[in-house]
């Protein structure tokens, strides 16, 4: 079986490793789909890597098994030294929908993590913090605004705010922002991209969008259906940072139709 | 040039037609209460037609005006602190702990049916099945086992106003949507925090959904209760008259009643809005 082990990582900014997973397979009980088959992979401190592939070939659940959602059916996952047996402080998350609670405030919904892991005292000393964060996503001034009279990108910059308040040490995204329109996807990417920098933070994101993993990622996990399985990892040695005006470039045009090329090979199997 | 023009329409623009607008239907410009007011009088007006043309016998239906005597006479004796209010109290007192009994038993009886699995396997099916027994059967029971006071309204009350509260508040609980199990999930939650953080917040608008169908059914059972099993409330009044053949004071008794429930009904409504201040109203339906 295809295994990508030992990547390397030539190119982009190396770090020491953070996530190791060996040989994780994972098998749904309920309907006995093999949704992962021998998954390795290593993510370096600092690094942003991309999980793309075909619908239904497993993402997803790769995520979940990282973040300690659900256990693998087999395999290691070590983050941070420390085998991952479920969900912990140093990972944060955030999915498609922004997922916000209606019945508090935008700052409220922030230091929501803290509440729940160190009470409500800690969550109240945790607020200047939570200004601080929507202030970098652009979000001073709605501090006390509910989530219904925010708009969809906006939803989403508080979610970041939220992922980001518990301090993670890897942010798991789970096709984040596809819910937004092109524009302000583009734009909350550079927001990612900043946010990453500035936070030291290692990034793994699943996206739909080649366009999108090519201009934020280091390393691109391209993976193939049924089983689920790593296809290659690209390496992308574009410089950094990164910036929008790249995806008129030809050697952006050529990542990009490398990967096309490697996901319609992968429909044909 | 002129063609840059048109943003403002002019006076040839409006005669040829050209301005297109939206137009408001003729009820959306109506005020509520003139609607309202309008239904109220052609109520009162056929009501009128038919009993002065004596298409009806006045002891099947009175006329308006001698309802209205009767309501003023019935008015004048709750104010005064006659007999009626006496009644009147004791049915309020049992709306009142049927109520509470019921929210407290639904609320229990849901919580265990919407959050845990065994309750939502072993114990779910008997509670449908009871609820599609027809309740206000179980109210000679209820006078046996309780006697001839309020207890036994109490307890028929609540009987009928636990099942709409169960079901919203199971419901309820299972509104949360995927991503917001899996973000509690990894903020390590416990069971308990993302049932009382999460589940029930988000489920409130069902809940209060339950709540009002309750409220409605805990005056039908007070009211069943009292006619079945006797006792000094103002469902035996509105009996006595009834069989006394005093239509008017039917009619004005039972007004007075459905004023009661309608204060209780928007007790409940006000109580949601504060509580569940992000939820769209919605008029006219229970989620409203
Ligand atoms: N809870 C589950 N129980 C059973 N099977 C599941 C479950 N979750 C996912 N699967 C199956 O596992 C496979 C991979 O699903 P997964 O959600 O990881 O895919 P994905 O790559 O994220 O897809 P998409 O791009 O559509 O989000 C699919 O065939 C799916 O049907
Ligand atoms: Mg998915």
């Amino acid at each position: 079986m295809n295994t990508a082990t030992a990547h390397d990582y030539s190119g982009a900014p190396l770090g020491a490793p953070v996530y190791e997973l060996t040989q994780v397979s994972k098998t749904y009980a309920r309907n006995s789909v093999v949704a992962l088959e021998n998954v390795s992979l290593t993510l370096r401190k600092g690094s942003f890597t991309s999980v793309i592939g075909s619908s239904g070939c497993g993402k997803s659940t790769l995520l979940k098994i990282m973040a300690g959602l659900i256990p693998p059916t087999k395999g290691r996952v070590i983050l941070q030294n420390q085998p991952v047996k479920g969900p912990r402080r140093d990972i944060g998350m955030m999915f498609q929908q922004a997922t916000l609670f209606p019945w508090k405030t935008a700052v409220e919904n922030i230091v929501l993590p803290i509440e729940i892991r160190d009470g409500k005292a800690a969550a109240k000393k945790a607020m200047d913090k939570a200004h601080e964060l929507l202030e970098i996503v652009g979000l001073k001034g709605f501090e006390n605004v509910y989530p219904n009279e925010l708009s969809g990108g906006m939803a989403q910059r508080a979610s970041i705010c939220r992922m980001l308040i518990t301090e993670p040490a890897v942010l798991l995204l789970d096709e984040p922002f596809s819910a937004l329109d092109e524009l302000s996807r583009d734009m909350m990417n550079m927001e990612l991209q900043r946010i990453c920098r500035e936070q030291d933070a290692t990034a793994f994101l699943v996206t739909h969008s080649i366009q999108e993993a090519v201009i934020l990622s280091d390393d691109i996990v391209v993976m193939k259906p049924r089983p689920g399985r790593i296809a290659e990892v690209v390496t992308v040695d574009l410089p950094r940072p990164r910036t929008l005006d790249m995806m008129t470039t030809p050697k952006f045009g050529e990542i990009v139709d490398h990967i096309r090329g490697m996901l319609d090979k992968g429909e044909d199997m | 040039m002129t063609e840059y023009q048109t943003n403002a329409p002019t006076d040839a623009d409006t005669a040829q037609d050209t301005v297109w607008e939206q137009e408001v239907a003729f009820i959306d410009a109506v005020p509520r209460w003139i609607a309202m007011t309008f239904v109220f009088v052609v109520f009162i007006g056929t009501w009128q037609l038919v009993t002065s043309f004596g298409l009806v016998s006045p002891i099947i239906l009175p006329t308006p005006m001698e309802t209205l005597k009767d309501m003023i006479f019935v008015g004048q004796n709750l104010l005064t602190g006659g007999y009626m209010l006496v009644s009147l109290w004791i049915t309020i007192q049992e709306v009142i702990y049927g109520f509470a009994l019921a929210i407290a038993i639904g609320f229990s009886l849901g919580v265990l049916v919407g959050e845990t699995a065994f309750g939502e396997k072993a114990v779910m099916p008997y509670l449908v099945a009871i609820d599609t027994m027809p309740k206000v059967a179980f109210a000679p029971l209820f006078v046996a086992w309780l006697g001839f006071g309020i207890e036994s309204k109490v307890a028929l009350a609540a009987f009928i106003a636990t099942f709409p509260i169960v079901v919203g508040t199971a419901a309820g609980l299972h509104a949360a949507d995927e991503n917001a199990r899996m973000l509690f999930k990894t903020m390590g939650a416990s069971r308990m925090q993302t049932l009382i953080k999460m589940k029930l917040p988000t489920g409130l608008p069902q809940i209060f959904t339950g709540l009002k169908i309750g409220a409605v059914g805990v005056m039908a059972g007070a009211i069943t209760g009292e006619f079945l099993g006797g006792g000094k409330g103002f469902g035996e009044l509105i009996r006595v008259a009834a069989s006394q053949l005093n239509t008017p004071r039917v009619f004005s008794l039972i007004l007075y009643l459905s004023v009661v429930g309608l204060v209780l009904y928007l007790l409940v409504q006000w109580t949601q809005r504060r509580v569940v201040f992000w939820q769209k109203e919605s008029v006219g339906s229970y989620d409203g």
